[in-house]
Parts: C-alpha cells; structure tokens; sequence
C-alpha cells in the first residue's frame, strides 16, 4: 500500500480542538470533589426488582435502574449464583460464569426444543452470508471438518 | 416485537418477543428505527464476555423514535426522535456529576468495574439492547438527545457510540500540535480515532492493521498512513524506525481482546483463556510509544485480568488512559463537527440490513466479508 505525505493543516477540522490543558485526567472527570462526598448525592427512585437480580458483593445495594432480563434459571443459574458469592476480583467470580454461558448454550437448545422449536444452527450461524460472500472459506471450512471428523471416527473404529 | 436473540457463540437470530415495559418511573419505550453491530458486539457473539447469557438482546448503538415515558420524565416526550447513547447513566451520581457518564454508579447492580450498557451482557447490567424494534431506555431524562433536526440519521446512529468512542480516544491521548499518532485496529472506532487525532493537532496519523481492504478504507476517509502489520517483520520495530527511533508520542488501542499479531497472546488469550483475550495491541502500543509517551485505550478486554509490560509503562514513564467514551459529555461538540461538515460519520457506513437478516450481518462482520467497516439494521418501517 502506497502512502503518501499529507498536507495535514488542509485536512477539515485540523487544530481545531488543540487544548494545552489537556493532561492526564483533564478532561475525562471535571474534577468537584463530590468524591468524597461518597454515596451521597440525590438518587433516583429505587425500580422494584421483580425478578432475580444478582448482585455484585463489592457493592451495598442494587442500582436505583435494573435490567431485568434473562434472570438466572437451570443449573448455569445456580453456576451464576455461586459465581456472586466471590468478587470481581477472584476468578472464582469469572470462570463460573464462562462455564455457566457455556451450559446455558445447551440449556438454550433444550428450551427451543420444549417450545417445538428445532434450532436451524447453519441459518443462525449466518451461513447464507458465507455462501454469498465466502464460498471458498466456507468450502475449505467443511473440507477440514471432514476430514477431522474422518480420522477421529478412523481412529476410533481402530482403537475396536 | 422482532428482536435479535442470541442462542450462543456465533449463533444468532431473530424473533418476537414480548414488548418492553415501564419498570421505572423515568424509563421510556423507544422505537428502533436504526441501529448497529458494534465492532465490541463481536466479543459477545464469540463468546468472550462473561455472564452473557442466552436469550439477550444485543445491540449498544441506536436511535429512534420516542413511543412511550414514565410519570417522572420531563425532557423528553413521546414523538421526539432522539439517539441515545450507549451507557446508561444517572446523571446525578458523583461519577456522573463529574462527567464520568460511562462510569454510573446507579445503573449496574452485577458489576462495580463498568456501568450500565444497552445490550451488552449481565456483566454490563442485564439490559436488553437495540437490535429490536422497540427498547426500554432507563433515565430518559438524562441520556437520550433530540436529534438535531437536519441531521441525517445515519450520522446520528453514529453518534451513540462511534464518532464519541473515536473521539475520545484521540482526546485521552493529550495529542499536541505536532505529534506522531499512532492508532491499532482499523475497525470503525480506529478509523473515526485516526480521523479525530487531526482535530487535536496531530502532524502525522498511522493506523495499523492486517486487513488490507480496511486499511485502503482508513487510509482515505482519515487522511493518514496505514500499513499493514503483516508485511512487517516486527511492527515495534518498524513503528520506531518511522519515528526516528524514538517511538510515537501517542499510540491507541482500538482493538481489543481479540487481537492477531501475536502467537503467544493468541494462544493465551484466544485458545487457551488463560487471560481476557489476546492483548497484543496493547503489547505493542506500550512497547511503541515514545518515553513518557501517552497510550489510550478504548479497545474492550474482559475481566479478570491481561497479560501486558507493565514494567515498560513504568521504565518508560508512560501515561496510561482509558475509559468508556462519556457519549453526553461529548455530544455537543460533536454533533457541532458533524453539522459543519467537518466529521461524516455516515461515510462508514458499508452495509445497510433489515433487522430480519441478523445472522448473516454478524456472520459478515465478524468474517470481514464483503468489504465490511460498518453495518446498520433497520427494524421493518411498518412497525
């Protein structure tokens, strides 16, 4: 790729935001000193948590907003519960909850399935855009697959 | 209501949904009319953000049209058309009084490292996002903005996210008249990051990337040099070299945990989980900046933990800066540039999609397919 020099002070706009002042936390937080000040401050009406929230231990009370949505269920509900006994801090907080994500994918594909609903995982997958766009990728992708799949099932006939 | 679901890593779909509802008295009910994958919506659809669970709706960047508000909301009312910025944010805590608007201490009860975020996982709030119809939007006094009312809303879609995170990545980069800037990541917020450090007095922008068809992108809407890491033996070295061995005077992380370039960090970050992704972008904007250089980042890395030099941050005397973009903050200044013609955000816009098309958009953009920067949704006009 060619680069060529730029005749910078022509680009729109160049200069025009130049701020001397701006240094190492200027202007991200315009200091006041509310800081210190803490918890107190006027806070918006409490939302009622009308399904199960699972709160942060490095924090009090819940946030005066909530989201409600896809509130913990199954067993990656009860992985995510024992997940929020730890902190941020401790993997004992983050690597349950990948495992629960994990779980919840399978968990996801029963409940389509209690619902009538047969998951089209290739469609879901976007595999038409691959089709469109990327043929060759897509063809190269099922070569591979195949093949693994081949000296996996191989190897296993063997091993009998 | 249609609405993206999310069934788990690299599965998504479309379907109805029950409507959302007022749970708060200064909530809204906002109908969709654009919004957008984000480049950090891909870390949710590969699975890389923890506490993301299936059956959340996605989606941080979007705009549209007022339909319904609580008894408490006063700045907004129904029939206005408004964009929204993608933290959700009080506008009275004492982070929020301080213009720390990403940084809300009221809008995130499941973690204490980040605010509430539209659409982005429960460890970002629990919130349903904007790839829907229709979406609750809490503290409506506070966060959604009456679109301007010539301004097109393909730029003001851009302005939930984008042009702001762009911004502020140059602006966190304390560039001054003359410096040498030098951004990672070619995605949409690198472009708009390139593009920004000119306003602040940049004499010269490099941008860095492996995707050639980016780079030729970056490289004539931002105006800067843009090479690609892969034709280079060592990219630290190369970026010394061009800075007369003396490294640039700001470097910016625009990518990300989901970094190439780096066979360890990959196999640590990507393979093996060993750290929240692969930090090799930050590896390298620490190991290229000048002594007592400024790196900025905005690039998202997923909790707990990454594997970077911190020694050269502190033998280097280097300034580091991060932070969500405080979108509120910025958007007066920032509709001003894109109202004067100064900034087009819209310019990056590649691919427009019906909301139906979900799957194959984020297949798409996550495979770099088709000559992809930028892509919007559109919710079907007869909703």
């Amino acid at each position: 790729m060619k680069n060529e020099k730029t005749d910078y002070k022509n680009i729109p706009g160049w200069g025009m935001d130049i701020d001397p002042g701006n240094e190492p936390t200027y202007p991200m937080k315009n200091y006041t000193g509310d800081d210190h000040k803490r918890s107190v401050y006027e806070r918006s009406n409490q939302q009622h948590a009308d399904v199960e929230i699972l709160k942060s231990n490095e924090r009090p009370a819940l946030s005066a907003v909530l989201g409600n949505t896809v509130p913990p269920s199954g067993i990656s509900g009860m992985i995510r519960r024992y997940a929020f006994k730890h902190s941020e801090d401790r993997y004992r907080h983050w690597i349950p909850l990948i495992l629960a994500d994990r779980v919840n994918v399978v968990e996801g594909i029963i409940e389509d399935l209690s619902r009538g609903i047969i998951p089209n995982i290739f469609a879901e997958s976007g595999i038409r855009a691959a089709i469109r766009h990327n043929p060759k990728g897509l063809l190269k992708k099922v070569i591979i697959t195949s093949v693994v799949a081949g000296v996996i099932l191989y190897a296993l006939k063997k091993k009998k | 209501m249609l609405a993206m679901n999310y069934r788990g890593p690299y599965r998504v779909r479309t379907e109805q949904r029950p409507m959302p509802e007022i749970l708060h008295p200064e909530d809204a009910i906002v109908r969709v009319t654009r919004t957008c994958i984000c480049g950090s919506d891909l870390h949710l659809y590969h699975g890389m953000v923890p506490d993301t669970r299936v059956g959340s709706t996605f989606g941080h960047e979007f705009i549209g049209i007022i339909e319904e508000v609580g008894p408490l909301v006063t700045n907004v009312k129904i029939g206005d058309q408004v964009l929204v910025p993608f933290n959700i944010a009080c506008g009275k805590c004492n982070f929020c009084k301080q213009g720390l608007y990403g940084n809300c201490h009221e809008s995130n009860s499941m973690a204490t490292a980040v605010g509430g975020i539209f659409g982005y996982s429960h460890t970002a709030g629990g919130y349903n996002g904007g790839q829907a119809e229709y979406v609750r939007v809490p503290y409506a006094n506070f966060g959604p903005t009456v679109i301007p009312a010539d301004m097109d809303p393909d730029d003001a879609v851009l302005l939930t996210d984008v042009v702001p995170t762009g911004y502020q990545a140059a602006e966190m980069g304390g560039i001054k008249e003359g410096d040498t800037v030098v951004v990672f990541g070619a995605g949409p917020i690198g472009i708009m990051a390139a593009r920004c450090a000119w306003f602040f007095g940049a004499a010269r922008v490099i941008i860095i990337d492996h995707i050639e068809y980016r780079l030729e992108f970056a490289k004539n809407y931002a105006k800067c040099e843009a090479y690609n890491f892969k034709s280079m033996a060592d990219p630290v070295v190369f970026l010394k070299k061009t800075t007369d061995w003396y490294g640039a005077d700001v470097c910016i992380d625009c990518v990300g945990c989901e970094a190439e370039g780096n066979a360890l960090q990959t196999f640590t970050g990507k393979v093996t989980l060993m750290q929240a992704g692969a930090a090799t972008a930050l590896q390298w904007a620490i190991n290229s900046v000048k002594k007592g250089g400024i790196v900025s980042v905005v690039g998202v890395y997923g909790p707990p933990f990454n594997y970077v030099p911190i020694g050269n941050i502190l033998n280097k005397g280097i300034t580091l800066r991060a932070n969500q973009a405080s979108v509120k903050r910025l958007l007066p200044k920032l509709i001003d540039h894109v109202q004067t013609g100064r900034l087009n955000p819209k310019g990056l816009i590649t691919h427009r999609v019906p909301l139906e098309e979900i799957s194959d958009a984020y297949h798409i953009f996550s495979s770099k397919l088709d000559e992809c920067i930028k892509t919007v949704l559109i919710p079907s006009a007869k909703h």
